[in-house]
């Protein structure tokens, strides 16, 4: 490797290396403390996330590879970058005033998930296995030490716990895949390997079982049945911007890796896997919806719903090719502004020490605070695909993709848990129009949060108003990262 | 400037709606009114300017999938133009009038703001109205539909503290679910059959459909006839036709301004305008047109009798808005659809005025609506008594018979009655002079019992009793205009001879000697050869020119089809036909007048007399009691054994058999699996590893 | 394949027999003369609180431990960028510095937020 194109790989990086040197400071800043903090750093990092997007759209002028082919920026993972500077630029507006009602206001909340995105970018551009379980494994511990940020809350201790082994687990069973996949191919490097296993067979027991394990390691940062236990128990656990942080930003991460390994580079694995997943995607879809149905707490039922919007996620990667991978990444769009929007009511119902969280709370909204109400009711609406919200959109065209793939089955079954799962939404929407509360929540609005909600609440409407529009630009992601 | 005109309300309602709190309560409704005003303003231009020509707007890309491609468009042809003007300028008047009559409302406390609120529904329904009108396509038609339908409950259920507006807001959302159903599989079967759902498409295939067979139902139809009829059942629910009819009297719980513009006016009309639109699609269904005339003319009808009786100022015009509907249906029915939207123009003033009107009597008299409290107000409410006196002239059908000289509902309703009679609905025609002199009569009754007679009721609120402020009356000033000169204005666009109204809607005419040639071209052009091009070469020149339609489907703002001849055949109808209207309007005068001012007790001893028949009518002949035994007890049960089992089968715990005991089964199954341990976690992880390497090494590998 | 790998199981057999061979040996010619003194852990000549088996370690020793992994890797690191610095220019020259300051950053963090303090 010569100096220009060292040069360049440094420069095809910029976006990340951007995000880490504004960890790095805004680490160095919080070791001084002084007053209005919490707000300095954040904005520190909204403005380090407004340029590294700028530097993406940028270097999504022209693609390339970098760093020996490990490294890629296409349109592919611009589209993804992108959904990970919303969702984490939206988590850190949510973020200052539930750190504040938690009294859990610290610097390093900020500098985690600086790293976390930084590690979220590294993985979707990631050529390469080893690089995309550096940044996976980056991503991953910064989130363990969010998800515990609570020191004092139990919940949140437990939480941090069972997430840190679990995912060491599941993290182990990803590195052992890749490992067998090393052993098969003698390479890590996506394409190579893509070309290496053009030759075998995949009927070769080694390749399923590499397969298998590679997989999982996956499905697990999905959540999908039956490596979904963790999310109930984690995401009501952490604090609620990064239950929010997690839902989004670290799914769309892991569903990035899926869809570039299995749809993309690693396509003829595809007869070794489908079954398996179809069946996988089935149950998360049943899981996620069923279980939602009898939660109390709003975080709780949010996670079931999140691992059936999962399944949703599968059923688009298993109707594959470019229509699949669009609606996949139409869907992961809405739903990242969507939920994010949802959890930024959930932060001004908090009232410190998870309470708040039940979703009796809900009941009243509508009269003590309308237009929070109003804007709940529309995100409760798109996730539960109604339309005209963007939710109906992102699951419509995830359906069609499938029919027009001939899988009309799995298509009738998902709709017909999707009206199941129409059903808890439509509880929390009863609760805040229908009923009464005597002491209804009183609450203000701070400036931050109110961004975040119109963001989303204009996001979730537009997607719902310019479907076509939305499609186009992932259609045409899609087919970038299709090659 | 059509996008604009378009958009004006919505940026209206939503600055209102959510923007009241930091620009304050009046600025946001006066942002409201001035959008209005500024689109009713466009209107009007749009009106004036317009040629004939059909026109498509684009207004942005909106569902790609497959086949079905749909853009938000708007199409204008003089169909739309017509529903523009009559849709922007009476909301633009109610919305000013609403300043008067929603202040100070008593259903409020002092310091709650809930006028915002209201103008933002209002402009927020006039959007949508205007989308349904605009629309250019049937899945944006339905979108605006489903709008109006939801802005309609908002501001019925407007009071929503009086339990009788939340039941009647209610009532009108289900009941309109009944229509929208038949309406959203007319839409499935027409995307069905033509595998498009815009306009143009549709049309063109409109005589293609009228030979398809189509099985639905198990039985074999006419696809034309079938579409048909299920779009007119969406037209019966939003425009209160017979049998689902029983939503729009109690929708007058809402506020007046509110029955003014959606339940007279505009929305309550979208059914009349659905049908004239679909108009090339209709005269290829002959015996759904004929449903749609008997159905029309049993409303208009029904609702007169009914409207006889009732007590409550705007029951009476509710129903007499329902009846004035079902005379718009006849003709349409007959194949007269530039009568319906003559009619239906027409009516949105005189109608609109009345319940202004009413308003402005119900504001003066404290909000009591019973007339039997009201009586002799002439005097103290000069302004609003000569404003409801020019709205009673209008709908009872004031005129010079033989002339088109007469107040708006003269010309229209005649209009009308003679297209039933040249339509040949024998049945259509009777019902509506009969259902005319009870239009008379009930309207007059209304007159005399409020503005006339002694003061009955309370006598301080009499002694109370206050004309409105000014910008309650500027409405009722131009709306009187509209009632008077309407008709007069765009008879001959309307209902004038075929050359008239052809460029009017910018539909071809050509030119014909007589009717019986005219129907030769029908034939020739069942063969396929452009009609247009024919009537031209067969045009003979003897005499006295007759036009006669030669469009294709889709071209201009309505159809007519080759063999429709009613237009020239009502103007050819006898005299007595072109009077009896104005024999019964005369009618049903005298009486009201005999009853109510010579001799006032008689309406009493008549009542008592003919006990069982005035119950029927009093009681709207019974439809309410009548659908609540067939239908919402029936329901209510159902859904009581449902809950009930549902219930017990999660508490019982068992898995019942039933599909409500499959939900909380698995319910309890996956909440079980969830522990709380992290070794069963880890387990199931494990676990699921086998399977899938199982599955995958014996189901992936092995092929 | 596997005979690729034979230098690699000679290496581990030789580990396993050294380090077999060491114990049996010292264990052959040691005195055995134990007292309580003797049998505590090592802890840093710091005073022992609990058994050590009852899990009972003062956090910060992995904090150090951490700590002086990373260094440890950076000092592996630095060996071979050493070895070749010439080769790579100013270019290599500047990246190492590049990865010092990141580890430095980390260190700078745990010292001032007082990781390296003994007693808290």
């Amino acid at each position: 490797m010569d100096l220009t194109q060292i040069t360049s790989s440094v420069l095809a990086s910029g976006p990340e290396i951007i995000i880490i040197l504004g960890a790095c400071v805004a680490l160095m800043l919080s070791l001084v403390p002084r007053p209005g903090q919490g707000a300095l750093l954040a904005g520190l990092s909204l403005v380090m996330i407004a340029l590294a997007a700028a530097m993406s759209l940028t270097l999504a002028q022209n693609p390339q590879t970098a760093y020996g082919g490990m490294f890629v920026n296409d349109g592919f993972s611009t589209f993804f970058k992108m959904l990970l500077y919303l969702g984490t630029a939206l988590t850190i507006l949510i973020s200052d005033r539930y750190l504040g009602t938690e009294d859990a206001a610290k610097g390093e909340y900020y500098v985690l998930l600086l790293f976390a995105l930084s590690g979220a970018m590294i993985m979707v551009s990631g050529k390469d296995l080893l690089i995309i379980y550096v940044g996976l494994e980056l991503q991953a511990l910064s989130i363990y030490v969010l998800v515990g940020f609570l020191t004092t809350n139990t919940r949140s201790n437990e939480a941090a716990l069972k997430y840190v082994i679990l995912g060491a687990f599941s993290s182990g069973l990803l590195l052992f895949g890749l490992s067998l996949l090393y052993g098969l191919t003698g390479t890590t490097q996506l394409e190579a390997m893509g070309e290496a296993l053009d030759s075998v067979e995949t009927s070769s027991p080694l390749l399923a079982l590499a397969t298998v394990f590679l997989i999982v390691g996956l499905l697990f940062k999905v959540g999908a049945v039956p490596f979904h236990m963790w999310v109930p128990d984690i995401y009501e656990g952490a604090p609620s911007p990064v239950t929010g942080f997690m839902s989004t930003v670290g799914k769309v991460a892991a569903v990035a890796v899926i869809l570039r390994l299995l749809i993309q580079d690693l396509a003829m694995l595809d007869p070794i896997w489908r079954g398996s997943v179809e069946a996988v995607a089935v149950l998360t879809l049943a899981a996620g919806s069923f279980a939602a149905l009898v939660q109390t707490n709003i975080k709780r039922m949010l996670a079931y719903s999140s691992i059936a919007h999962g399944g949703f996620l599968l059923l688009g990667l298993l109707a594959g090719g470019s229509e699949g991978l669009a609606s996949v990444m139409l869907y992961l769009l809405i739903f990242t502004v969507t939920n994010l929007g949802l959890f930024a009511v959930i932060v001004l119902l908090n009232r410190g020490a998870g309470q708040g969280e039940n979703i009796q709370d809900f009941s009243g909204l509508a009269k003590s605070q309308p237009g929070v109400a109003l804007m709940a009711l529309v995100f409760l609406l798109s996730l539960a695909g109604i339309p005209p919200t963007g939710g109906f959109f992102a699951k419509f065209y995830v359906l069609v993709a499938l029919v027009d793939a001939g899988f009309v089955l799995l298509a009738v079954f998902a709709v017909l848990l999707s009206a199941i799962a129409a059903w808890f939404y439509l509880r929390v929407i009863m609760l805040m129009y229908m009923e009464q509360n005597d002491q209804p929540a009183v609450f203000q609005v701070s400036p931050a949060i109110g961004w975040a909600l119109i963001v989303t609440f204009t996001g979730t409407v537009l997607t719902g108003v310019l479907p076509a529009w939305f499609l186009g630009v992932s259609k045409a992601a899609a087919t970038a990262g299709l090659g | 400037m059509e996008t604009i005109l378009l958009f004006a309300p919505l940026v209206g309602a939503i600055l209102c709606g959510f923007g009241y709190k930091y620009i304050g309560e009046k600025a946001a409704m006066w942002t409201a009114t001035g959008m209005l005003f500024l689109s009713a303003f466009l209107s009007w231009i749009s009106f004036v300017t317009f040629d004939g020509v059909t026109q498509h707007i684009e207004v942005l890309r909106w569902i790609e999938s497959g086949s079905l491609s749909t853009s938000w468009g708007i199409r204008l042809d003089r169909l739309t133009t017509i529903m523009l003007i009559v849709i922007t300028t009476v909301s633009s008047l109610v919305h000013l009038y609403s300043f008067g009559y929603m202040d100070k409302d008593p259903q409020w406390k002092e310091g709650e703001s809930y006028k915002p609120r209201f103008f933002a529904y209002l402009s927020f329904f006039t959007f949508a109205m205007l989308m349904l009108v605009t629309s250019d396509n049937l899945v944006q038609m339905f979108f605006g539909w489903e709008g109006v339908g939801v802005a309609s409950y908002l501001l019925i259920g407007f009071y929503y503290r009086k339990p009788t507006a939340n039941a009647a807001a209610i009532k009108a959302f289900v009941v309109n679910r009944v229509g929208d159903f038949g309406f959203a599989l007319g839409i499935f079967g027409l995307f069905f059959l033509t595998d498009s759902i815009n306009f143009n498409d549709v049309f063109a295939a409109a005589p293609k459909l009228a030979e398809t067979q189509l099985t639905f139902l198990w039985t074999e139809w006419n696809a034309a006839n079938l579409l048909a009829f299920l779009l007119f059942v969406g037209a019966m629910g939003k425009s209160a036709q017979l049998f689902l009819h029983t939503w729009l009297p109690d929708a007058m719980e809402g506020p007046t301004p509110v029955s003014a513009l959606i339940h007279a006016a505009t929305m309550v009309t979208a059914g009349v305008f659905l049908v004239c639109r679909m108009s090339p699609l209709m005269e290829f269904a002959p015996e759904a047109m004929a449903f749609v005339t008997v159905v029309g003319a049993s409303t208009a009808f029904f609702a007169a009798t009914v409207g006889l009786v009732q007590t409550d100022i705007k029951r009476v015009i509710a129903y007499s808005t329902c009846s004035q509907l079902g005379y718009m249906f006849v003709a349409a029915g007959v194949g007269m659809y530039s009568a319906a939207m003559f009619h239906l123009l027409t009516h949105a003033f005189f109608k609109a005025l009345l319940f202004l009107g009413a308003g402005s009597v119900i504001n003066a008299m404290h909000h009591e609506q019973e007339m039997t409290e009201y009586g002799g107000l002439r005097k103290k409410i000069p302004f609003t008594y000569w404003s409801m006196m020019i709205g009673t002239l209008a709908i009872t059908g004031v005129g010079i018979p033989l002339t088109h000289i007469g107040f708006a509902g003269f010309l229209s309703k005649d209009a009308i009655i003679e297209s039933a009679y040249a339509g040949g609905s024998g049945y259509g025609f009777w019902l509506l002079v009969v259902a005319a002199a009870m239009t008379s009569f009930y309207s007059w009754r209304l007159m005399f019992l409020t503005f006339f007679g002694k003061a009955r009721g309370d006598k301080h609120t009499h002694d109370h009793a206050h004309e409105s402020p000014i910008t309650m009356l500027i409405p009722l000033g131009v709306l009187s205009v509209g009632a008077v000169l309407a008709g007069m204005l765009w008879y001959g666009s309307f209902f004038g001879h075929a050359d008239q109204v052809g460029k009017f809607y910018g539909i071809p005419v050509a030119e014909a000697s007589a009717h019986g040639e005219t129907s030769d071209h029908g034939e020739d052009a069942g063969h396929g050869e452009p009609a247009a091009d024919d009537g031209h070469g067969e045009a003979t020149a003897e005499g006295e020119h007759h036009y006669v339609f030669a469009g294709k489907p889709g071209e201009g703002g309505l159809y007519f089809g080759k063999d429709n001849t009613v237009l020239d055949d009502a103007h050819a109808a006898p005299v007595w036909v072109k009077v009896s209207p104005f024999i019964a309007m005369l009618g049903g005068l005298l009486m009201a007048i005999w009853f109510y001012i010579i001799n006032p007790s008689l309406p009493g001893r008549l009542a008592t007399a003919q006990k069982p028949l005035y119950l029927f009518f009093k009681n709207k002949w019974y439809f309410d009691e009548l659908y609540n035994v067939i239908f919402v007890k029936p329901a209510l049960a159902i859904g009581r054994f449902l809950w009930k089992r549902g219930d017990g089968g999660t508490i019982d715990g068992f898995l019942n058999g039933v599909a409500m005991g499959v939900v909380p089964f698995f319910t309890r199954l996956a909440g079980r699996a969830q522990t709380g341990f992290i070794f069963t976690y880890a387990f199931w992880m494990v676990l699921g590893i086998a399977a899938l390497v199982t599955w995958m090494s014996i189901g992936g590998g092995a092929h | 394949m596997p005979i690729d790998f034979l230098p690699v199981f000679l290496m581990v057999a030789v580990v396993i027999a050294l380090s077999a061979f060491i114990l049996t040996l010292s264990r052959l010619i040691r005195p055995h003369n134990p007292y309580p003194e003797k049998n505590r852990p090592y802890e840093c000549g710091v005073d022992h609180v609990g058994e050590a088996s009852a899990g009972m370690f003062k956090v910060q020793y992995f904090v150090i431990a951490i700590l002086f992994v990373v260094f440890d890797v950076e000092t592996m690191f630095l060996f071979p960028w050493a070895v070749v610095l010439k080769d790579m220019g100013l270019f290599g020259y500047v990246e190492m510095f590049v990865f010092i300051v990141l580890l430095l950053v980390g260190f700078a963090y745990a010292w001032i937020k007082g990781a390296l303090e003994w007693v808290s």
